[in-house]
């Protein structure tokens, strides 16, 4: 059945693309989406299984590596954490496949999108299935290249094609982090298997290590590496910019791939070494400081933006702060649960704003909508789920996972713990006033369409409407059922079992009753102060924006992290390539290299051509000065 | 063993070459390539049937022949080891290629340029087995002559500089191994590298000797700051040469050092590792950085050769096993990628005459099939796992790291300037609108040009992600080495 899972995908996606001509385009999409949807079901069955039975299974496919010490296989292996990732991965793709069948029904190259989908999936769940690094880098490399296809799609685009770029390099400067790290650890371990690792942590808990003329403590380094990999992955502050610009892409893709499954793949690398982060106080701090930051940033960012998709991308990026920071103070079960419960609303969102693409005719500036929530009212309702799971609404499943977090938070009981709740209050106040805003500018008030009329806008097919459905009743529906599961208080011993460490029981304190309606008030009040900034009265968020123009311009251009790096990486590294090149390699290298020693003995053999004059008394002049010298030099001796 | 299979892998090209030479064919020659084709894939069969009876247990040179050749003084003496078996393997894998890309490239002097590259095939077998320093030198140095003669003769514009820029450059370093050579007999009264490794060099000499083989490697690798050479050659060089060049001409550095700098001088290579490892981490970065600005693209993929061979020499000094296997893993996969680049470039270079990266764009809607194959050697080259790049940089870096950290750190900086400059180029040239007509009238790969890069794309894969049949091969001889190396090591050591 692991088999299946894992190849299925493969073999859909070399179908589609190899044959894709062949085959025709309905067959193609017919072909991904039915194998997707298989290993959808065969993952729920795994995930049954491993709820009801304790499954567990380690398979090894074949040997990969191997070289003196080192042995790497190519396996697949499943536990609690593997399988919720299976899950959510396969269930999202499956439905994004499905979708995509609607979304995409104008482009010429249809089978090339459903091959690269399916490819994806396959890297995505050799990632989830390891059970060494190495395989994890592979899946990791092998998503990072999906995105860069499926971001680059639409190749006439240079905007495309320079985002595509930015997100593969981006994430090349994280997996110089993860690959460190892997290297570290083969270096302290000998082996870069997680078990042997994780096992053999404890005897190394007080060895130092020379890093760069610095001490470190192994286990700290091992953690800050990784996790540099997974800020590039996980799109989190400093290696964020590639995210937003990934939106180039097509919006299933951004759905699948840049919210629900592969940047919580930093947040499942996390957790799954969270038999080396429990060990960590310094990485630990570092992950929820990271967090807390990029939760707060992403969401500032995402208040003024007005494309619809960059909206939801910074709200992802924040989203995953939360869950890093969940991490950062121990409550891994509760970050794998906000990921769980994210991966359906996020995808919601961003296909039901595709929904709305779609309607408008691939409009995205949210200025330009407006008014039209009769005209779309299934992806107007579907949206609104959406928004309240996200929110955190009561009983909607972010509600669940997010406040958990918080909670969590506060319940750590040092200072960087009450630090992130109230972070994480604030920024859930921030997720609410951002989410309503999108809502209401895209659907009430007056359509601001000047373009287009407001009779071109039609509401999506069937094909792309029911995946919907089937993603918010996951919304809905997924916290309250799943809760228990995943961060109820016997969670640990119940489901993860060995798959998630916790070196201290979680705290089963709650927290007081007033901190814990403070999350779900604020969210609910901030509908109707929304609905009076952004339908109502749009005078107050003028003046607003006016009275504070520098702070809304930080604001608008995310911080200005693009200009900056702009400005101390690239233009510097360019400028340096084209000195080594003209410079160096030009006026230097070759001048006093090749050129110069050519150039030497050519001069010196036009001044011995001169020599041979043919006149006798030169020769004899010579002859004379070579005798007197050799004579001195007798007499010398 | 009777049969003398490594003589005969070494003289069949040149048989082959002679025969062309002297037969008489018809006005275009064509079925000249018809037999330089046969000759070189009997070669190739015939070394996949010695790596089939090949022992990969065995850590002594298998199939040693040797002949009397000038009394007293040197023999002829061949053999191999998992070492070398490999380079055999990729020389007469690509040879055929190159004689099958020829097709349309070369159209004055047809029946020349195969004898010419019959007479390469012969010479870089040669070197990968000879076991006498002198016979080494003879095939290292003879290589020179047919490359000389095939960028001069069917080169570009500037082919005469590139020419005699490569000859001059090659040769003053030869100078000085010839010299060592010379200077060893002296010492030892023996150019028989078995027997050198077991007598040992005088421990006084080693580090001037060592300095002398390197000048020589040092250039054919080549190592920073003596890499200027390539790009003008490569640029120069007709796309068969190129491939030739790139895949085994500049692995037969890397070879000597793993063969004679360690393996006779261990001591001195020991002292030098500082050395070695400064010029490979500039190479790395400084290469990539000027790859990154190149404006032809062959000038970028010779750049990006040096920056990769930089990874080769790290590996190869950090002495562990892993470095060194790694090492020849990444000229393996080098030496494939890169040929098959320099063919992708020779694909379009043939069609539109330019090799200017900013007159293409936009190929992928004329291209498809191109764009595929073109985008498996773009992430192979970039290192991407899965492909055989992959292997080799994270094996060298694996073994960097346990050196030094500092040293992986900054060859790792090199793995992230892989991609900025491929993904680039490959942006550059396939993606976008299209700007000039020219791209529009653009046809999609041919037959033999389908067949020679999957050809390559195939085993590029494949060792990716099964590299255990290329590992087991060297992993053996690979730890011989290191084991006598450390022994010598260590008597020095306990004499001192």
């Amino acid at each position: 059945m692991e088999y299946i899972i894992l190849f299925l995908p493969l073999l859909a996606s070399f179908v589609a693309g190899f044959f894709g001509k062949l085959i025709g385009e309905r067959n193609s999409e017919i072909i991904t989406s039915l194998s997707v949807s298989i290993t959808a079901i065969l993952s729920i069955i795994i995930f049954y299984n491993v709820v009801t039975q304790d499954y567990n299974n380690n398979i090894v496919i074949a040997s990969w590596i191997k070289s003196g010490s080192l042995e790497i296989n190519w396996a697949i292996n499943i536990d609690a954490l593997s399988s919720v990732m299976l899950v959510v991965v396969t269930l999202i793709s499956s439905i994004v496949h499905i979708y995509s069948i609607g979304y995409m029904s104008h482009d010429p190259h249809k089978p090339r999108f459903m091959a690269f989908l399916s490819l994806f999936t396959f890297a995505m769940l050799t990632l989830v299935t390891s059970d060494n690094f190495l395989q994890l880098f592979f899946g990791w490399e092998g998503v990072g290249l999906c995105s860069y296809f499926l971001i680059g799609f639409w190749f006439k685009r240079e905007s495309a094609n320079a985002a595509a770029i930015k997100a593969f390099l981006v994430n090349r400067v994280g997996d110089f982090g993860l690959a460190l790290g892997i290297f570290l650890i083969f270096y302290l371990f000998g082996t870069i298997n997680y078990d042997e690792v994780f096992k053999l942590i404890p005897t190394i808990l007080d060895e130092k290590i020379n890093f760069l003329s610095f001490d470190f403590n192994s286990i700290d380094l091992i953690c800050i590496l990784l996790f540099i990999g997974a800020m590039g992955k996980s799109a989190q502050i400093i290696l964020h910019t590639w995210l937003p610009d990934a939106m180039e892409g097509p919006t299933p893709v951004s759905a699948l791939i840049h919210a629900a499954t592969m940047v919580t793949a930093g947040v499942f690398l996390v957790v799954r070494c969270s038999p080396i982060y429990e060990f960590s106080e310094l990485a630990l701090s570092i992950v929820t400081i990271v967090g807390i930051v990029t939760a707060i940033f992403a969401a500032s960012v995402a208040l003024v933006q007005n494309d619809i998709k960059k909206i939801i991308a910074y709200s992802t990026c924040s989203q995953l702060g939360y869950m890093f920071f969940a991490t950062g103070v121990g409550a891994y079960n509760v970050a794998m649960f906000h990921l769980f419960t994210h991966a359906f609303f996020k995808a919601l969102l961003f296909l039901g704003s595709g929904s709305v693409i779609h309607s408008f005719n691939d409009e995205q500036d949210i200025n330009k909508m407006g008014g039209v929530k009769k005209i779309l009212p299934y992806t107007y309702i579907l949206m609104i789920i959406g928004t309240l799971a996200l929110t955190g609404f009561p009983f909607l499943s972010g509600f669940y996972s997010k406040d958990a977090i918080i909670e969590f938070a506060y319940l750590k009981g040092d200072y960087l713990g009450y630090f992130a709740a109230s972070a994480g209050v604030f920024t859930a106040l921030l997720t609410s006033i951002y989410s309503w805003r999108l809502i209401f500018k895209t659907f009430h008030g007056s359509y601001n369409n000047t373009k287009q009329p407001i009779e071109s806008v039609h509401e999506s097919p069937m094909v792309m409407i029911i995946p919907l459905i089937i993603l918010a009743i996951g919304s809905i529906l997924g916290g309250i059922l799943f809760k228990d599961l995943f961060i109820g208080q016997e969670s640990s011993y119940v489901f993860w079992k060995s798959s998630i460490k916790f070196l201290d029981p979680l705290s089963i304190d709650h927290p007081p009753i007033w901190f814990i309606i403070l999350t779900p008030a604020l969210v609910i009040i901030s509908i109707p102060i929304s609905f009076y900034l952004f339908v109502k009265n749009k005078n107050v968020t003028k003046v607003l924006i006016e009275q504070n123009r520098p702070f809304y311009l930080f604001l608008k251009n995310k911080w200005y992290f693009d200009e900056f790096y702009e400005f101390i990486f690239i233009k510097p590294l360019k400028f340096l390539g084209y000195l080594f090149w003209k410079k160096v390699d030009g006026s230097i290298i070759d001048k006093f290299g090749p050129d110069g020693i050519s150039k030497i003995i050519k001069n010196f053999s036009i001044k011995a051509v001169k020599f041979q004059s043919g006149f006798i008394y030169q020769y004899a002049f010579v002859m004379l000065l070579g005798f007197s010298l050799l004579l001195t030099l007798l007499i010398l001796d | 063993m009777n049969f003398p299979i490594l003589t005969s892998l070494i003289l069949l090209p040149a048989i082959g070459s002679f025969f062309i030479f002297f037969v008489k064919f018809n006005k275009n020659y064509q079925s000249s390539k018809y037999v330089a084709l046969f000759i070189s894939l009997a070669n190739f069969v015939l070394a996949l049937y010695l790596w089939s009876i090949f022992d990969n247990s065995s850590s002594e040179f298998q199939f040693i022949e040797e002949k009397k050749w000038i009394q007293g003084y040197f023999n002829y003496k061949v053999g191999i080891d998992g070492i070398s078996i490999l380079f055999i393997i990729l020389t007469t894998f690509i040879t055929p290629l190159c004689i099958i890309s020829v097709n349309s490239t070369v159209t004055k002097r047809l029946k020349d340029f195969l004898i010419a590259i019959l007479l390469m095939e012969t010479l870089m077998i040669g070197v990968f087995c000879s076991l006498d320093l002198i016979l080494f030198y003879l095939f290292f140095e003879g290589g020179l002559i047919p490359m000389f003669l095939i960028i001069g003769i069917w080169g570009g514009e500037r082919r005469v500089y590139s020419a005699f820029k490569f000859f001059l450059y090659t040769l003053l370093g030869s100078v000085l191994m010839l010299v060592a050579i010379i200077t060893i007999y002296w010492m030892t009264g023996t150019t028989d590298v078995e027997k050198l490794y077991q007598i040992g060099i005088d421990y006084n000499y080693q580090k001037l000797l060592w300095l002398a083989f390197f000048s020589s490697f040092a250039v054919k690798t080549p190592m920073w700051p003596f890499h200027t050479w390539l790009p003008d050659a490569h640029v120069e060089a007709p796309t068969a040469g190129s491939v030739l060049l790139a895949a085994i001409l500049l692995k037969m550095a890397g070879y000597g050092f793993i063969r004679f700098s360690l393996g006779l001088f261990p001591l001195a290579s020991e002292y030098f590792i500082p050395l070695v490892f400064t010029l490979s981490l500039i190479a790395i970065v400084y290469t990539s950085l000027v790859a990154l600005m190149q404006e032809d693209m062959k000038k970028l993929i010779a750049y990006s050769s040096v920056a990769h061979m930089g990874f080769v020499t790290l590996g190869i000094f950090t002495l562990t096993q892993q470095g060194l296997v790694g090492s020849i893993f990444q000229m393996i996969s080098h030496g494939l990628i890169s040929a098959a680049l320099f063919l992708c470039v020779g694909v379009v270079y043939e069609r539109m005459h330019t090799r200017l990266i900013n007159k293409y764009g936009g190929v992928v809607s004329v291209m498809p099939k191109y764009a595929i194959v073109f985008m498996i050697f773009t992430l192979g080259a970039l290192g991407l796992p899965g492909t055989t790049g992959f292997v080799g940089e994270f094996l060298i870096l694996l073994a960097a790291f346990k050196k030094s950290f500092l040293v992986a750190i900054i060859a790792s900086l090199g793995v992230i300037f892989g991609a900025a400059y491929m993904l680039w180029l490959y942006r550059r040239i396939i993606f976008g609108e299209i700007k000039n007509a020219d791209v529009k009238k653009l046809f999609d790969l041919k037959k033999h040009e389908i067949v020679i890069l999957w050809s390559i794309a195939v085993p590029s894969i494949f060792f990716g992600f099964y590299p255990q049949p290329l590992i087991v091969t060297v992993d053996v001889s690979v730890i011989n080495l290191l084991e006598m190396y450390n022994n010598n090591l260590k008597t020095f050591l306990v004499n001192k």
